[in-house]
């Protein structure tokens, strides 16, 4: 953390997005977690994706729980709609948003310890229901607030700072994602901007419930030898699947690439999701062979990383319970009390 | 790129804009601090040691420094940050007012008398001619008395000072300040001033046995009109820089109603001044350039109009109308400015008719020559093919060995801070040659660089960036300026204003320092820079390298500072210097201490044991 605001001045080269907001409009406070923290990195990233997307901060909400992940929100995105909810249960507040007022974009922001422990089945069911969010888990292994115990992702076998060994299983949040039906599912790294950059942006653009798992280094309780989510550690065992290139519709799609080295998968609003291929056989469209390219890496000790999976429909909760087009919070009296006639409509069609 | 070897003086030097551009390279971020802090004598003492004349320079410099100050380029751009305010000139970047700060030292400083040198007990039984008491000559003795030589200074005006006694008006330099400046020169002790001794020749100096000759006789000769009806309007046409002696030294204290100054230099602007101030009623500059070619520096052109003075530009003086034995005005050809392929600007007529300006007097400051119609030729010292001594650019030493020149009479017309600079270094190489050591071989300046962490969060210096705009220096009554030659304009920052300009610096000394083994590539730093100056990428020959930065390079002639090959992913860190504001953030961001915030001190060397050989102690 730092004492001092920002300054406001900026480099003079800034520039404003289409949307009229240079990137320092989407900054919010100046962080409080610890010099170095990988969340840190992952706000950056946030920040430089809204603005690369030209997106109206007001039409933002940003959701969390408790834990130094969920801190971040305050950190990113300072006009936009923010609520931080009670440990574990962001998933839910964010369904009901999401309910009241589909036209926002949701972005939940999480922890390993608000999503895979206190939270695991909030998180669970608002995958399967199929919510239409960015659902950013910044895991690091461990419970920073609380001075580095273990959290229930961290690999069995793997050190604390204080040299005890990891006893249980991990709680694997790609695979539940996977498993649930997600239909975006990334995991990154938060020291790699180039690769978290682009599937934030995609997930943003993602028509349906948009899992990134973020492993993002806590300098200060696990940043040492025999942690499985250090700097060092995750640089050396990255196992990237393919590099995505988020293309806007606008854009020309210029670069050349041999066959069979690119993927280009076509969006609903006409961007392109542009797959550099890294992993040879690595098919990001089929689940069940990426659920089991994650588990084998894994099993061998690698992080994979990148576009794991990406549905070829994309589908959310609001399609699935028929829900009208019209935001329910903009519905009014005309629309919700229709009147007696309708009411006689109805009860007639019930008998 | 290679990494950048941060240990050669010069690399964080040039990051610190305004010491580098500064001739005499004085430590303005350092002083600046020192004022901000209430250390008035502190400051000035740091200026007196680097540019000896911080109340004078204070008020007239030409102030390279100011275009060179980060500060500019770092408002660029940030038009919120430089909101309209009533009272400010606008919304221009503008650096910070480092010249009007050395006056705020000087100003306020308490008695620093017991500070300054004094002659040594022992003298070294060398003897130095100075001929001309300016601002090189003055810094000559002033290095050289305190190591025990003795100095003699030829002045031929009552009083020592030269241009800057002579030439800059009262009302922007009060006499008590050229006074108490020149005596701390003079009170060292072995140094004489014969004032009122015209030097008429060199080998006169020679005859008398001096161990060396400094010449600093400025450029004394104004270039003169040759128009027709020059020679019979000769009693109302004056040559700039001697009526602003004659003025200065009371001889002339009335002028023309209506008046015409010829020429766009600063020169120019203050003999405007002057003319109003001595009964001109109707005073005008008359420029052959355009307004922004004029050579004098943008202030002193604001300054003059600010008086009621208005410039007529691209007008080429073609006669003097005499009528009656009287001059009564001047014709001008009105021109304008023609690029060729080369970008060459000429000046071509535009056809027009000639116009006509009615006057009493005209004021010609169309530029100053170098005379030295007391040299004899064969002296020793070697003369050029323009009229010019033969003089070496590192040691200031002529063809004659014992006879150095420095400020204006070396290499044509500067301006103060550059005579001392030469002065300086003329002193050196004096110094030097009676150390019995090779001149030419100069030591580098000594360096310091020192953490300026104090705690987790805490630094030795205010990082928080102070957002505020440059703040005007206050001006006298007009009323009262424009009757009274002698009451200076510019009433100087007080206290409070010059803290808030102290605040605008962004102490450029107080460096950036990386220890790439030290570092994890967590990005905090990237994240953190509000300038976006920091990047870690592959590594690049330098012009692709620029181009691969988080934010444009706007100004290749700033730095990059470039790492060594990081340990785990290969990549380099480049920190571009442009508009780094030295918040030192990505040091307070940093886990590791990779990046730490370190005050650079320069000290410059100057004649003394620092620029000999270091000696062996006998055992």
């Amino acid at each position: 953390m730092t004492y001092l605001a920002k300054p406001k001045l900026h480099h003079p080269s800034l520039a404003p997005n289409a949307a009229g907001y240079t990137r320092r409009d989407y900054e919010g406070k100046i962080s409080t977690l610890c010099a170095g923290c990988g969340h840190d990195s992952i706000s950056a990233s946030i920040i430089q994706a809204c603005w690369e997307l030209d997106i109206q901060p007001h039409r933002v909400a940003k959701l969390s729980g408790i834990g130094c992940s969920s801190k971040t929100p305050d950190y990113f995105l300072g006009n936009s709609h923010g609520f931080n909810s009670v440990h574990g249960r962001m998933p839910s507040v964010l369904t009901g948003a999401n309910l009241a007022n589909r036209d926002l974009l949701y972005l939940g922001v999480s922890g390993d310890g608000d999503s895979a422990s206190i939270g695991l089945g909030q998180f669970a069911h608002c995958i399967r229901r199929g919510v239409n969010m960015v659902y950013i888990v910044e895991n690091n292994g461990v419970y920073g607030l609380t001075k580095g115990q273990f959290s229930a992702t961290a690999t069995k076998g793997s050190k604390s700072k204080r040299g005890v060994l990891n006893p249980d299983e991990p709680v694997d949040l790609v695979g539940m994602a996977l498993l649930l039906r997600a239909t975006f599912v990334a995991r990154a790294f938060s020291g790699d901007k180039k690769q978290l950059v682009p599937l934030i942006k995609a997930a943003i653009k993602h028509p349906g419930p948009s899992f990134i798992d973020v492993i993002s280094p806590c300098v200060a309780f696990n940043n040492h030898e025999g942690s499985t989510k250090s700097y060092d550690y995750v640089r050396q065992h990255n196992a990237a699947v393919n590099r995505l290139d988020f293309i806007e519709s606008r854009e020309e799609i210029t670069a050349d690439y041999a066959p069979g080295e690119v993927i280009n998968i076509a969006q609903h609003d006409g961007s392109q999701l542009r797959l550099r291929k890294l992993a040879a056989d690595y098919d990001p469209t089929d689940r069940i062979k990426a659920m089991n390219h994650v588990q084998e890496r894994a099993a061998a000790g690698e992080i994979v990383t990148g576009l794991l999976y990406l549905a070829s429909e994309a589908a959310d909760l609001h399609q699935y319970i028929s829900t009208v087009d019209t935001p329910l919070n903009q519905l009014g009296t005309k629309e919700l009390c229709p009147g007696s006639a309708a009411l006689e409509k109805i009860n007639a069609g019930l008998r | 790129m290679k990494p950048t070897d941060i240990a050669h003086p010069d690399y964080f030097h040039k990051v610190v804009d305004c010491q580098w551009a500064c001739p005499a390279h004085t430590p303005v971020p350092e002083y600046i601090r020192l004022i901000a802090a209430g250390r008035y004598g502190d400051a000035y003492m740091v200026n007196w040691n680097s540019n000896v004349f911080p109340g004078i320079l204070g008020r007239t410099c030409d102030r390279p420094c100011e275009p060179a100050c980060r500060r500019g380029r770092v408002e660029e751009g940030n038009v919120e940050i430089r909101k309209p305010v009533a009272h400010e000139h606008g919304t221009q970047p503008e650096p910070v007012a480092i010249c009007r700060l050395k006056r705020v030292a000087a100003d306020n400083k308490e008695d620093i008398s017991a500070r300054l040198p004094k002659a040594p007990k022992q003298k070294n039984g060398k003897r130095i001619a100075c001929i001309g008491g300016g601002p090189a000559s003055l810094t000559v003795a002033r290095d050289l008395a305190p190591l025990g030589y003795d100095i003699t200074i030829y002045e031929a005006d009552p009083k020592a000072g030269g241009f800057m006694r002579s030439q800059v008006p009262r009302f922007r330099l009060p006499e008590a300040v050229i006074d108490e400046e020149v005596g701390y020169i003079t009170g060292i002790g072995n140094i004489e001033v014969k004032t009122g001794t015209r030097v008429d020749s060199l080998k006169k100096i020679l005859a008398e046995n001096y161990d060396a000759v400094f010449v600093g006789t400025g450029a004394p000769r104004g270039r003169d009109l040759d128009v027709p009806g020059r020679a019979e309007a000769a009693k109302n046409v004056h040559l700039g820089i001697d009526w602003l002696a004659s003025v200065s030294f009371g001889h002339i204290d009335k002028i023309g109603k209506r008046v015409i100054v010829l020429g766009g230099g600063n020169t120019a602007m203050d003999c405007c001044r002057s003319a109003k101030r001595l009964g001109g009623e109707d005073v005008k500059v008359i420029v052959r350039s355009g307004y922004e070619e004029m050579k004098a520096s943008p202030w002193e052109k604001e300054d003059a109009i600010e008086e009621g003075i208005p410039i007529l530009n691209f007008l080429v003086p073609k006669s003097c109308r005499v009528e009656n034995g009287k001059l009564t005005g001047m014709s001008f050809e009105k021109v304008k400015a023609e690029y060729d392929a080369k970008g060459k600007r000429n000046l071509v007529p535009t056809g027009e008719a000639e116009q006509f300006f009615e006057c009493d007097d005209v004021l010609v400051a169309i530029g100053q020559e170098n005379a030295f119609p007391w040299i004899e030729r064969d002296a020793g010292v070697e003369f050029d093919k323009w009229n010019m001594p033969v003089v070496d650019k590192v040691t200031f030493q002529s063809t004659n060995p014992k006879v150095f020149f420095g400020g204006d009479s070396a290499f044509g017309p500067k301006n103060i801070i550059w005579a001392v600079a030469h002065g300086h270094e003329a002193a050196v190489s004096i110094d030097k040659m009676f150390s019995g050591e090779e001149m030419k071989d100069r030591p580098l300046p000594a360096v310091t660089v020192i953490s300026q962490k104090m705690g987790i969060h805490e630094w030795s210096y205010d990082n928080d960036i102070s957002a505020a705009l440059r703040n005007k220096v206050p001006w006298q009554d007009q009323k009262l300026t424009l009757k009274n030659i002698k009451v200076e304009v510019e009433l100087g920052f007080d206290a409070k204003a010059g803290f808030a300009e102290a605040q605008r610096c962004l102490n450029c000394d107080v460096q950036t320092v990386f220890a790439p083994k030290l570092c994890i590539e967590c990005d905090a730093c990237v994240d953190i820079c509000p300038m976006d100056c920091i990047t870690f990428t592959e590594n690049a020959e330098e012009a692709e390298l620029r181009t691969q930065l988080t934010a444009p390079s706007l100004h290749p002639d700033q730095d990059l500072y470039v790492s060594e090959k990081l340990r785990m992913t290969g990549r380099i860190m480049a920190k571009d210097e442009d508009v780094c504001l030295h918040c030192g953030l990505c040091a307070e961001r940093c886990p590791t201490g990779a990046w730490d915030m370190q005050k650079y001190l320069i000290k410059m060397t100057h004649a003394g044991p620092g620029c000999r050989k270091p000696q062996r102690k006998a055992a």
